[in-house]
């Protein structure tokens, strides 16, 4: 969708309407939302109500399952692997930020799901406590959503309640640490850095207004 | 094509012999299975998969993928990219059709930016996208007939790829990993004589696929191996989040180029969809080499109306995606490929879900393998198609 | 190989050693041809590839590079085999391969055994081969092999039994179960008192034919019967665990099997060695010239060739059956479709 297309429309009905049809089926537990008109629908839902979400949108049509995962917002603190080992670290803003329908906690929750006539999809987000981290499992709502609660469980360390088989699928089962998490370091960029953090080099007799002409 | 009786008997029929095979799980006077370990090193797999089967005789009572003997961290890594270097790294994911796995990424990251590729970028890009699509699964027909013991189509594929990956190559200068898509366009334009040569092959290509369908589904033999063999419901498709060709041919009609308004020009041509009520093995394989032939067609009309102009819109030169979220997918040679970017106005992204096609294909073979024979597990997952790095990543 | 034409004048041991020989040139030259001319050449051309042009004029030398690089590899027994079996699973697969060929004719007086029942031991003798897969099979102490093993067990016992059901047609017609008779028969026979072209069999037991060649294509396991070895699925079936020399004989014995079963349908069905003896006013055996002893040994290959042709046409073709399929056609189709042909061939054989 180009900008001048997303800036014509004034709102988007058809995506209000899911907010507004999911509000009316799960009540308060939807607890925020974001409507980008045109491309896509963000909700946030309570954490106990996570299933009941799921149950609630497949009713509405939305059976498509697309993906499941999760995101943490605490920026990492190791940059991006840029850093030189042998100084000390430098100081990083580690505030935690939310994304679009905001949050509470630092790992969240996320799925997508689609309705295949009207095809609209609905990104669906929960908080995820930080010291008991886990959720209900989606599994009796979408079958599919077996290997992708596997991976978020791997990856983050997130339980899902009454996932039958939550063991590892692309690590050894002894490993320890949730890769995805962003206090997991990335090891190879930890021993050494890496040069190619910046990919543009000066051209030659180039100056800086090159790259700033678009800032 | 076959009647709505005969395709419920077959899922019935599936159905009972997927409930004989627990319930002979649990009789605990019959004789002790055999768990049969297909893979991570084995001819079927083309790659690393295992699949844990038990086994009764020769029929499946229990199977279970493993994977993860690729998996490379993409996901991870892209963190520590930047924006233009990620397409280097998604370009491995599906090996096979590469350029289609750059193109939503870097859709995401436009979407973001609000910026768009200029019209002729567009043009190029769904070309050569429809080109790896071509590339992709001319070699899965081929790759089927060595699946199920003919040998001599995989080498037909292989021949007839090749002019394809020419292509490719001559216009990006990589044949497997072109790394070519940019943000606000292409690399470069396309090179002299592409249009003409492109014609050419996509004619190849269509007798490619004539061929094939004399050869391998017109034959008796593939037709009893795959007709009824892993059928897959509708219902059960959605639910798992099975996508392109393993949907259609359980009679979705869901193709994301023609249901999504991408700045791409699929919806400037015309084109079928197809789709195939039967949802088993032959649907599958069917349905894809109709997808073979209509993206011949797409090229051959996108090159009758190419249009002229820049193939770079106007970027920074050090690229910042502004804050925010994003997700696009398109209808890869696998199926659905989406990327869902979180950045934070960083120079790269700070989280990228990669949503693959094959991980949700092959997470349902438990479900389809219960109750098949030993031959049968080869035919459907050549007819799910999976490729290793589209599972793992 | 015409071991009994120079039996008049030499020592018993000369003898002995004439046959071995041509025993061994009678099992190993045909297996050459067919992997060379068929599954190097002919599958290449068919793929649309060239195939090996390296080794020799057009590759012609490339069968000796391969026998050199399967006898340079490691010879491995896995730990867990039942290491005699093991061992001599491939050999017992060989010599069911040379037991056959000891009673084909290449000419009225070019053959190893003159046997009365030579249809008969035929029959019998082509299974043996099946005893080594399955032994070959179950000593691998490997599931694929045990899989392919049984696999290979119920197809060839399932299909030995359209074969010698096909067969029984050409013994009713020819009257004889002895191969060098059947040929006479044959060639001596007319159509309808013309004797322009004998009466090759392949003409009034088409059926029986076409049930042989499936019969003999599955006794092969050749695609589209090739489940047993189904490379797709169980690796390389009961042959997975063997390497190098072990390796090469089975390689040498499923096409030695393939060139003598090509060999034996042409004596069953196109006449064997012989020419119409209608052509020089041969009427006996005995009358047929001594030349036909050089010639009737080409005329076999040459045949041998065709067939095998359509042998390795058909695998190079054909996807694989599933093997509850494989039996259902076994079973369902071709045992009564020869029985059928048995009794048409009977009532047939009495009405004339």
């Amino acid at each position: 969708m180009s900008t001048d297309a997303v800036a014509a429309i004034p709102g988007d009905t058809l995506r209000e309407r899911v907010v507004d049809d999911l509000r009316a089926a799960i009540g308060d537990a939807l607890l925020d939302s974001f409507v980008r008109p045109g491309d896509d629908v963000w909700v946030r839902v309570r954490t106990d109500a996570w299933r009941s979400a799921g149950l609630a949108l497949r009713t509405l049509g939305f059976d498509y399952f697309c993906f499941l995962s999760a995101i943490d917002w605490m920026p990492s603190p190791f940059g991006k692997g840029e850093d030189d080992p042998t100084a000390p670290a430098p100081e990083r803003d580690d505030t935690i930020a939310q994304g679009y329908a905001g949050g509470d906690t630092r790992l969240q929750v996320l799925a997508r799901l689609v309705h295949p006539a009207l095809h609209v999809g609905v990104n669906v987000k929960c908080d995820v406590p930080d010291t008991d981290p886990v959720v209900e499992s989606w599994i009796s709502v979408f079958a599919g959503a077996n290997w992708h609660e596997r991976e978020t469980h791997e990856m983050f360390g997130i339980g899902f309640a009454g996932h039958p088989d939550l063991r590892n699928m692309y690590l050894p089962s002894d490993f320890e640490g949730h890769p995805l998490r962003k206090d997991f370091p990335l090891l190879a960029r930890i021993v050494k850095p890496w040069p190619g953090i910046v990919d543009v080099e000066p051209l030659p007799g180039g100056s800086d207004d090159e790259e700033g002409d678009a800032e | 094509m076959t009647s709505t009786e005969s395709l419920i008997d077959r899922r019935q029929l599936s159905y009972i012999a997927a409930q004989a095979a627990d319930a002979r799980l649990n009789v605990e006077l019959e004789t002790e299975g055999m768990t049969l370990n297909i893979g991570p090193q084995h001819p079927a797999t083309h790659g690393t998969l295992r699949i844990i089967a038990r086994l009764d005789g020769e029929q499946v009572v229990w199977a279970e993928p493993s994977c993860g003997y690729m998996h490379r961290g993409y996901e991870k890594l892209t963190e520590v990219r930047t924006y233009p270097q990620v397409t280097a790294l998604v370009n491995r994911i599906d090996w096979l059709g590469s350029f289609a796995n750059e193109v939503p990424f870097i859709l995401a990251a436009e979407k973001l930016m609000e910026i768009e590729a200029p019209p002729r970028a567009q043009w190029i890009r769904t070309i050569l996208f429809e080109l790896s699509r071509i590339a992709n699964v001319s070699l899965f027909l081929g790759d089927l007939g060595v699946q199920l013991g003919a040998i001599t189509p995989v080498f037909m594929a292989f021949r007839d790829r090749e002019y394809v990956l020419n292509l490719i190559e001559g216009a990006t200068g990589g044949r497997f990993h072109p790394n070519f898509d940019r943000i606000g366009g292409l690399k470069d334009d396309l090179p002299a004589g592409f249009v003409d040569e492109t014609r050419v092959v996509m004619k190849k290509l269509r007798n490619f696929c004539d061929e094939m369908e004399r050869l391998l589904f017109g034959n008796e033999i593939f037709q009893s191996r795959t007709r009824g063999i892993g059928v897959i419901p509708k219902d059960v498709a959605m639910q798992y989040g099975l996508s392109g060709a393993n949907l259609r041919a359980s009679g979705v009609d869901w193709d994301l180029r023609r249901d999504q308004t991408l700045p791409m020009a699929w919806n400037k041509v015309d084109w079928k969809v197809w789709t195939h009520p039967d949802g088993d093995s032959f649907a599958r394989c069917w349905v894809r080499l109709q997808e073979v032939r209509e993206s011949t067609r797409i090229v051959d009309q996108l090159l009758d109306a190419i249009p002229t102009g820049p193939v770079m819109a106007k970027v920074p030169r050090i690229i910042k995606v502004p804050e925010g979220e994003a997700w696009v997918s398109t209808e890869n040679p696998l199926g659905e490929m989406g990327y869902y970017l979180v950045s934070k106005g960083d120079l790269g992204p700070f989280r990228t879900k990669i949503r693959s096609a094959s991980f949700n294909n092959i997470s349902i073979v438990p479900w389809v393998l219960k109750g098949v024979y030993v031959p049968d597990i080869i035919t459907i997952l050549a007819s799910l198609y999976f490729i290793l790095g589209d599972i793992d990543r | 190989m015409s071991a009994s034409l120079l039996a008049a004048d030499l020592p018993y041991w000369a003898q002995a050693l004439l046959r071995v020989l041509g025993g061994v040139v009678a099992v190993l030259l045909p297996a050459g041809t067919i992997v060379y001319v068929f599954l190097f050449k002919m599958m290449s051309f068919m793929q649309s590839r060239l195939g090996p042009m390296e080794a020799g004029p057009y590759g012609s030398l490339q069968l000796f590079a391969e026998v050199g690089k399967w006898l340079q590899k490691e010879d491995i027994t896995p730990e867990r085999a039942d290491r005699f079996i093991f061992k001599i699973a491939p050999l017992v697969v060989l010599a069911s391969t040379f037991l056959l060929v000891a009673v084909v004719p290449f000419g009225p007086d070019a053959w190893f055994t003159d046997f009365e029942a030579g249809v008969f031991y035929m029959l019998a003798v082509s299974s043996v081969s099946v005893l080594g897969i399955l032994i070959a099979g179950w000593a691998s102490a490997n599931k694929y092999s045990l899989l392919g093993g049984l696999r290979a067990a119920g197809q060839l016992i399932a299909y030995e039994l359209p074969m010698v059901l096909a067969v029984i047609g050409v013994i009713i017609q020819a009257g004889t179960m002895n191969l060098q008779n059947i040929v006479f028969a044959q060639n001596a026979g007319s159509m309808f008192g013309w004797d322009g072209l004998g009466n090759p069999f392949i003409l009034t037991q088409f059926v029986g034919f076409i049930i042989f060649m499936i019969a003999v294509q599955a006794e092969l396991t050749q695609t589209p019967f090739d489940m047993p070895i189904a490379e797709s699925e169980l690796v390389s079936g009961y042959m997975t665990e063997y390497s190098g020399f072990r390796f090469l004989t089975f390689f040498i014995a499923e096409f030695a099997t393939a060139g003598v079963f090509s060999l034996i349908a042409s004596v069953l069905f196109l006449g064997g060695w012989g020419i119409p003896f209608a052509w020089f006013g041969w009427d006996t055996m005995d009358d047929v010239d001594g030349w036909m002893n050089v010639v009737g040994p080409l005329i076999m290959v040459t045949k041998m060739m065709l067939l095998s042709f359509v042998i390795m046409w058909v695998r190079f073709s054909y996807p694989r059956f599933r093997e509850d399929q494989l039996q259902r056609f076994a079973w369902k189709v071709l045992v009564p479709v020869s029985l059928v042909n048995i009794m048409i061939t009977a009532i047939l054989k009495v009405a004339f």
